[in-house]
């Protein structure tokens, strides 16, 4: 009469992580920092992606030992990243007992046309979209949460601005749109009719979708939650700053208070440097992870 | 009536909306100002650390002011640890006002979070419980009323005008436990 692993009891899980923080981590230090400092979720990684960015090379799923320190180092659920169609990265990751795996394009893709079939596993999976269209070919896939993919290792927010924009202004479009014109607006979306009904219904995205991608300050997070967002994905931009775990805790805050303007002045006082930041159009087209896994 | 949603972090939104299926009004609570004029409130579930760190000491106190003169509380999975005397682990609790002592993630991680159907006292049976990493009772004083199991693990439990539980009512269509919790609030109000 139990069961393990449904759609209720995967999404479950990122419904109880909203309008929190999920940071980026790659020791079991750096998951105490993001757990005392308030995060709900740490996201177990080798090298941020601001380093994968700079070293280039191929970047694959963390070593294992790695994930391990880090999931004993904290109670909060602990996220790792597999290549986009690496289902095998993907069952090692769940032999781990990690507690949400995330399909992502800050990694070096495995297959150049398919995405991992979600619906296989027992362990949840979050991915990255730039528009609707994408998100509900991943819902599809058996995805159980969704997050803008940004610009990861910018610390730059425009691109996560332009995807979020992207997807309310798609879902406006979805929810005022007269019934017979829905299966042409599938076709040009690129996105599973029926995905698209569920969205009428529920009136918004019917599944969590956080903010991913050059996000570097609470005032970026603050901003991000004003545009809709569920909650907030920092990569580098916590452990990449001049004092992570006073920038950690801001972040926190200015997602929470995301309306209080004066909460959010006060937390972003006296936080020292942030990352310094690229500008997205000095990025070479095939250098940009956002294209990846469309 | 109006009963407050604690809304600094979690599932606020579904807590929301189980109570307007009972035509019940109600505010999403995230400072100590949004907590006059209310009747009852809800403390969701979420990151209990998170919480418990977003939560002034101000904020904190008035809650366990609250909670000690009679207002109903009722506390899902994480807000189940904020309103326990005892936390595994922990030296002291958060809210602390219902006598029992819980085991975060009893449940185990994520790939063993389940679904299945509790018959709870008071409320009827076949009534369905998301776990979702959940914390489990482990122990309860003399004047708790343990109200639902798993497994021989205490999940429910009710202290005077203090109500919790291990798992997700707010996840399921089913309101039995929203309206035994409005039936509380009510009965407070007379």
């Amino acid at each position: 009469m139990d069961k393990k692993g449904t759609y209720r009891v995967k999404s479950g899980l990122a419904e109880m992580l909203k309008g929190g923080v999920i940071m980026d981590v790659t020791t079991a230090e750096q998951a105490k920092i993001a757990e005392a400092a308030g995060a709900v979720a740490v996201m177990a990684l080798e090298r941020v992606p601001a380093d994968i960015r700079a070293q280039g090379g191929v970047a694959r799923m963390a070593d294992p030992t790695k994930v391990k320190e880090i999931m004993d180092a904290v109670t909060i659920p602990v996220m790792a990243k597999v290549r986009i169609g690496h289902f095998v990265e993907a069952q090692v990751l769940e032999s781990l007992g990690v507690d949400y795996i995330d399909e992502s394009e800050v990694l070096t893709p495995a297959d150049p046309d398919y995405h991992i079939n979600k619906w296989g596993f027992t362990i949840p999976f979050i991915c990255g979209a730039r528009n609707l269209g994408e998100a509900c070919r991943r819902l599809a896939e058996g995805a159980a949460m969704i997050r803008t993919k940004g610009e990861p290792g910018t610390g730059n927010v425009i691109e996560a601005v332009r995807h979020m924009r992207m997807m309310n202004e798609q879902i406006r479009e979805v929810i005022a749109a007269p019934e017979e014109e829905l299966m042409t607006m599938a076709k040009d979306l690129g996105a599973p009719y029926q995905m698209l009904l569920a969205i009428r219904e529920h009136g918004r995205l019917p599944i969590v979708n956080f903010a991913a991608g050059g996000i570097a300050t609470p005032a970026d997070a603050a901003l991000m939650m004003q545009l809709g967002c569920d909650g907030i994905f920092v990569g580098s931009g916590i452990f990449k700053s001049g004092d992570p775990a006073t920038r950690a805790r801001a972040i926190v805050e200015a997602t929470t208070h995301f309306n209080d303007a004066a909460k959010i002045a006060s937390v972003s006082e006296g936080l020292g440097e942030a990352m310094s930041g690229i500008a997205i159009d000095t990025i070479p087209e095939h250098e940009m992870m956002q294209n990846r896994g469309q | 009536m109006i009963v407050g949603v604690l809304g600094l972090q979690g599932a606020v939104r579904e807590h929301v909306a189980s109570l307007s299926r009972l035509g019940i009004e109600s505010r999403v609570v995230k400072t100590t100002d949004g907590l006059d004029g209310l009747d009852g409130l809800i403390l969701p579930g979420g990151e209990s650390t998170a919480i418990s760190l977003l939560a002034s000491d101000g904020f904190m106190s008035r809650l366990r002011t609250m909670a000690s003169s009679g207002f109903p509380m009722f506390g899902t999975c994480a807000g189940m640890i904020l309103l326990a005397t005892g936390i595994e682990g922990r030296q002291s609790g958060h809210i602390g006002r219902i006598d029992i002592t819980v085991s975060r993630n009893a449940s185990g991680r994520q790939v063993d979070s389940f679904e299945t159907f509790l018959d709870i006292e008071d409320i009827g049976n076949d009534v369905p419980a998301v776990f979702i990493r959940a914390p489990y009772i482990t122990r309860y004083g003399p004047t708790v009323r343990p109200m639902a199991s798993y497994k021989g693990q205490c999940v429910m439990a009710r202290e005077a005008s203090i109500l919790v539980a291990s798992f997700h009512p707010e996840l399921t269509d089913d309101t039995r436990i929203h309206e035994y919790f409005v039936g509380m609030v009510r009965d407070n109000e007379i």
